[in-house]
């Protein structure tokens, strides 16, 4: 019987995460590289107390409408809707934008572990490698070192870091085929191939799903072994409500006017 | 000398000056990973002819500059999230590619801001103070791997507090890993020795930026003004 991953719908992708799993969510900050639709379904079916390892906490869809984004929810979803227990997190919150989850930190209503941005793409690596653990420089002399082991290797010390595994990881590609070969566009790869094949069982989000032998095997980047599941975007976003985050609308504003006066200082040159 | 509330009020370089003093250290054939803020700011001052290849953690080497408004591609960003245009040459890579490139020592350069720099070269930038929050990101990594690591910041806060300081009361990001500082009013160089004043403002005295300045500063025997063009 011919391999088939393909599902058909993101509410069928996700509809056996339970209460309580780890799940791994790829992309950097900006929406383009996350997995927004099947952050969406997952929203849908209501779980809760999920752990989440990611890159970031959310901004919310409104920031990303204002961008121009078609598929605009990102972890803030999650994050407003109650539904995190604990994240394992790079960047949580921003300098520029204070976000929900910086809220829910404050108010006690969810537990944290941060971990260097690196630190974190490594130990995902890992877990997906089979690897029991790796030596890290970074965050010697900080609170990252606190209750670890470390070691002198070659005269630099190091931090003993352990794998990171996610019951399922929710990545998003360009393209994708029934084997789960995966190719990803710009700098929206980012973690989602770092994630692909670090849980038992790899979610994939595509742009678009093509005929087995349509990618390039030069250029394939996510070896279909990894994955186990994937479902397409549907070529039309389904319409969004109005902006109402004055937060949000406030950030675009001062990012409009930072653009427009790099630009000025350009063409005076 | 000028009493030190004096200072606090005196002009200061902008942002895009700073920045512009930033882009003096891109050498050609430099490999530099731009920050959020005043760093990406950089990007616009490579004087022409001058090769400079731009690291960004979210998986790209050699984009070009930042887009106009409404014209970039979101699959195309900075790691500021800004749209950049595509350059030749330019390639993408996964986030553990990209930092194997930085913890692996391949960046010449790293330029971030910061809240607090100490005479040691710690660096305190993660801890947000006004909120008691914090976001690593990926800054502790650039900290540690980059071959030369500057911060461009104000030499003082808002409430006229120092920021060059002999220790950090803020949570570290990385000890003893800072190189340069390049500020609003002077360029100092974190030596084993002690920092040194290389440069000062176009205003400024060596005494006045010491005034706002907690560990004692080493005047360089060539210190002078800020070459800003």
């Amino acid at each position: 019987m011919p391999v088939n991953k393909v599902v058909a719908s993101f509410d069928e992708a996700v509809a056996d995460i339970e209460d309580g799993a780890v799940i791994m969510v790829g992309g950097f900050g900006t929406v383009a590289s996350i997995a927004s639709c099947l952050l969406v379904a997952l929203d849908r079916k209501g779980v809760k107390n999920l752990t989440t390892i990611s890159n970031s906490s959310g901004f919310g869809a409104d920031v990303w409408q204002l961008q121009g984004a078609k598929f605009p929810e990102d972890m803030d979803i999650l994050v407003r809707n109650g539904r995190i227990k604990k994240a394992i997190v790079s960047a949580p919150v921003s300098a520029l934008y204070v976000n929900n989850f910086e809220k829910l930190l404050r108010e006690g209503k969810v537990e944290i572990e941060m971990v260097p941005q690196g630190t974190l793409a490594e130990r995902i690596r890992a877990a997906k490698a089979g690897l029991g653990g790796i030596y890290v420089p970074t965050g010697i002399g900080t609170f990252v070192e606190e209750g670890k082991e470390k070691k002198v290797i070659n005269g630099r010390e190091y931090i003993l870091e352990l794998p990171i595994k996610a019951d399922f990881a929710l990545i998003h590609a360009h393209k994708g085929d029934r084997w789960g070969n995966l190719v990803y566009r710009g700098t929206s790869r980012t973690f989602n191939p770092t994630m692909a094949g670090a849980a038992t069982v790899t979610i994939a989000e595509v742009d678009e799903i093509v005929e087995l032998g349509e990618l390039d095997p030069e250029a394939v980047v996510t070896p279909g072994v990894y994955v186990n599941r994937v479902v397409a975007r549907p070529k039309e976003a389904a319409p969004m409500g109005p902006i109402t985050d004055a937060q949000a609308k406030e950030s675009r504003r001062r990012y409009e006017a930072e653009v427009r006066k790099a630009q000025r200082k350009r063409e005076a040159r | 000398m000028t009493a030190k509330s004096d200072l606090v009020k005196k002009e200061k370089l902008d942002r895009q000056i700073m920045a512009l003093r930033v882009a003096r250290e891109f050498k050609d054939g430099n490999m530099v990973n731009l920050g959020i803020g005043i760093p990406t700011l950089a990007a616009n001052f490579i004087p022409a002819g001058r090769e400079v290849i731009f690291h960004s953690e979210n998986g790209v080497l050699g984009y070009g500059e930042i887009t106009l408004l409404g014209e970039g591609d979101l699959d195309l960003v900075n790691a500021s999230g800004q749209t950049v245009k595509p350059a030749p040459g330019m390639c993408f890579f996964s986030h553990d590619e990209s930092f194997a490139i930085v913890r692996g020592g391949f960046l010449d350069i790293s330029v971030m801001g910061a809240y607090q720099v100490s005479e040691k070269g710690d660096l305190a930038n993660y801890m947000i103070p006004e909120r008691q929050v914090g976001t690593i990101g990926g800054a502790m990594d650039l900290a540690f791997g980059a071959k030369k690591l500057i911060i461009a910041m104000n030499h003082i806060t808002k409430d006229g507090n120092y920021r060059v300081v002999k220790k950090c009361s803020y949570p570290l990001t990385a000890p003893k890993c800072v190189d340069l500082i390049v500020t609003d009013i002077a360029v100092l160089e974190v030596t084993r020795k002690g920092v040194v004043l290389r440069e000062v403002a176009p205003g400024w005295t060596p005494e006045e930026v010491q005034v706002l300045t907690e560990p004692k500063l080493i005047v360089a025997r060539d210190c002078h003004d800020m070459e800003l063009m």
